[in-house]
């Protein structure tokens, strides 16, 4: 297949047709709306299911339904509509049903506004749902991985039986890269032996998250747990550059990732030992990795587009064997790479300490740069 | 070697698919690049711009403080864009809707009359055609023949008679930042 020019809304639309999407639900809003537009013209015209639901709450839950036949489903949103579907996805997450969802992220909390963020790093990777559940996480940091990870969410959500995310942001959704899309896959696989799709000549079969004694809700969160556990020793991916003489590691997802990247680029030039850890999953997290960089490295620094959520992710495995610093942007503000490059060479220059809170350390020199 | 172009004016007039044909272009050449929109509510008549980063290696941050290019329609984006173009680079500005002369005297600066350029080949939507051709005698980044080649490529069908105009709009845009410059020199 050639490359061809595309924007990362669409891509990813086209990249699940191709991965046999039979249903797509879901409801406008920006910087995500290009996806369900794709999606709008070309289910219908390859006789697969569309439909614009009259809200995020009513799409998550034809998802649902969808979902319970057994056939791959999917949709897609940002930010506040993937709160309105939270609901949904507790119940999807604890009926075991494997299910995509892409969140485009922008700007918040609340309305906010649409310029990229990675502010739902919490709510998408620790739950935001109610109750225990573990959903996989993925971050794509162009659009060929935002195709990739979109056909790849469809394969891992089957595979475990598990609720999966394509984490992006609105630079992911809208800006355009050449990249390959996948060959089109047929849609008839074989249906699950838990799907539900009428019981003619068979025993019944039923899938609920409603488990009235609590015995039994005990054990279904324990095979949850299981099940995440199992996915955290088989599914952990990431990307590593210049790492292996690096003094300083720099940890960043999706767009902060290639951010950083380009920073870490430069600062290798003025010949700084950094290197880049880009986390792939964010759940299951690389913590093992991030454990063994800490090993030999002198210090790290967390980039993110949002308050440092990942961060906490981060320092639970440095367990304090080194000083981790944090840096920044919020509310829809996307880093330059010059502020990362700034912070590299802080830190190459002047070696950070262990004892003091790398958020609160960030805050005051972020003061600095807005006054 | 990577090169960062900021194409900034007043939404309808070209910005985004001028700077969709340098990615195509750049696409077509071999080379890696990103197309980014600044996407705020914004609608025919409000601001647009979009930052292209054309590479031979990988591209990281698909936007930059400092572009090594800018390209700016109107008044508002030459305002904005001016004291932003790295030392050393290009800015080209539409002439015809800005009312100031330029502050830089570490760029080279091409102020071009794309409106009437464009008017005197007979269709004022040329202007971003007549405002690229003019980017490109200045950056070497691609020819004009690269762009041609995928305009030819990648137009639909039924706009294919508009290529004869627009290769004329991107050779007049060239034709006059040579001479801008022959005129300096």
């Amino acid at each position: 297949m050639a490359r061809e020019l595309l924007e990362g809304n669409r891509a990813m639309a086209e990249a699940a047709v191709r991965a046999g999407v039979q249903a797509y639900f879901g409801y406008p809003i920006t910087p995500q709306t290009e996806l369900l537009e794709w999606m709008s013209k070309r289910m219908p015209e390859l006789g697969r299911a569309f439909l614009q639901a009259e809200s995020e709450v009513a799409a998550i839950n034809m998802i649902y339904g969808a979902a319970c036949t057994g056939v791959r489903v999917m949709s897609s949103s940002s930010s506040p509509g993937v709160s309105l579907m939270m609901e949904g996805i507790s119940y999807i997450a604890g009926t075991e049903l494997p299910v995509v969802l892409i969140d485009v992220m922008r700007g918040g909390p609340g309305l906010g506004n649409i310029a990229p963020s990675q502010g739902d790093y919490n709510q998408i990777v620790h739950g935001g749902g109610h109750g225990d559940y573990f959903p996989i996480v993925l971050a794509p940091s162009s659009v060929q991985e935002a195709i990739d990870f979109t056909v790849m969410a469809f394969d891992l959500a089957e595979k475990y039986r598990a609720l999966t995310f394509v984490l992006a942001d609105g630079n992911i959704g809208q800006m355009m890269e050449p990249a390959e899309l996948p060959p089109m896959q047929p849609v008839d696989r074989p249906i699950p032996d838990w799907a539900v799709r009428g019981a003619k000549g068979r025993e019944r079969r039923i899938l609920s998250s409603i488990y009235i004694r609590p015995e039994d809700e005990e054990v279904t969160n324990l095979r949850l747990l299981e099940r995440a556990g199992k996915i955290k020793e088989n599914e952990v991916r990431y990307k590593e550059y210049f790492l292996d003489d690096a003094e300083i590691v720099v940890v960043g997802f999706g767009t902060a990732g290639r951010v950083a990247f380009s920073a870490v680029r430069a600062a290798r030039a003025q010949g700084i030992r950094v290197g880049l850890l880009r986390p792939i999953t964010l759940s299951p997290f690389p913590s093992e990795a991030v454990a063994e960089l800490a090993a030999h490295a002198q210090a790290m620094l967390v980039v993110e587009m949002n308050s440092g959520q990942m961060l906490d992710d981060v320092l639970r495995p440095v367990a304090g064997q080194i000083p981790v610093e944090f840096y920044g942007r919020l509310g829809g503000v996307v880093p330059f790479q010059d502020e990362v490059l700034t912070e590299i060479e802080r830190i190459a220059h002047h070696p950070p300490t262990i004892e003091f809170d790398p958020r609160e350390k960030w805050i005051r020199r972020m003061k600095e740069i807005l006054n | 070697m990577q090169t960062e172009i900021i194409i900034a004016g007043f939404g309808g007039q070209g910005i985004l698919f001028a700077g969709q044909l340098i990615a195509y272009a750049a696409m077509d050449a071999g080379k890696n690049v990103t197309w980014i929109p600044s996407y705020g509510p914004e609608m025919r008549g409000g601001t647009a711009n979009c930052t292209v980063i054309v590479a031979d290696e990988e591209i990281g941050a698909p936007t930059v403080r400092n572009p090594k290019a800018a390209m700016v329609f109107n008044l508002p984006s030459f305002d904005k864009y001016e004291p932003l173009v790295a030392s050393g680079g290009v800015l080209i500005v539409n002439k015809s809707l800005v009312d100031r002369s330029f502050d830089r005297d570490d760029l080279a600066v091409v102020m071009v009359p794309a409106i009437e350029i464009a008017e005197s080949l007979g269709e004022k939507k040329l202007i971003n055609m007549v405002m690229l051709g003019a980017l490109l005698e200045r950056l070497p980044v691609l020819s004009i023949e690269e762009i041609e080649k995928t305009l030819a490529k990648h137009l639909p069908e039924r706009h294919k008679h508009l290529l004869p105009l627009n290769s004329k709009a991107l050779t007049e845009g060239a034709v006059f930042a040579r001479k801008a410059l022959a005129e300096v020199a």
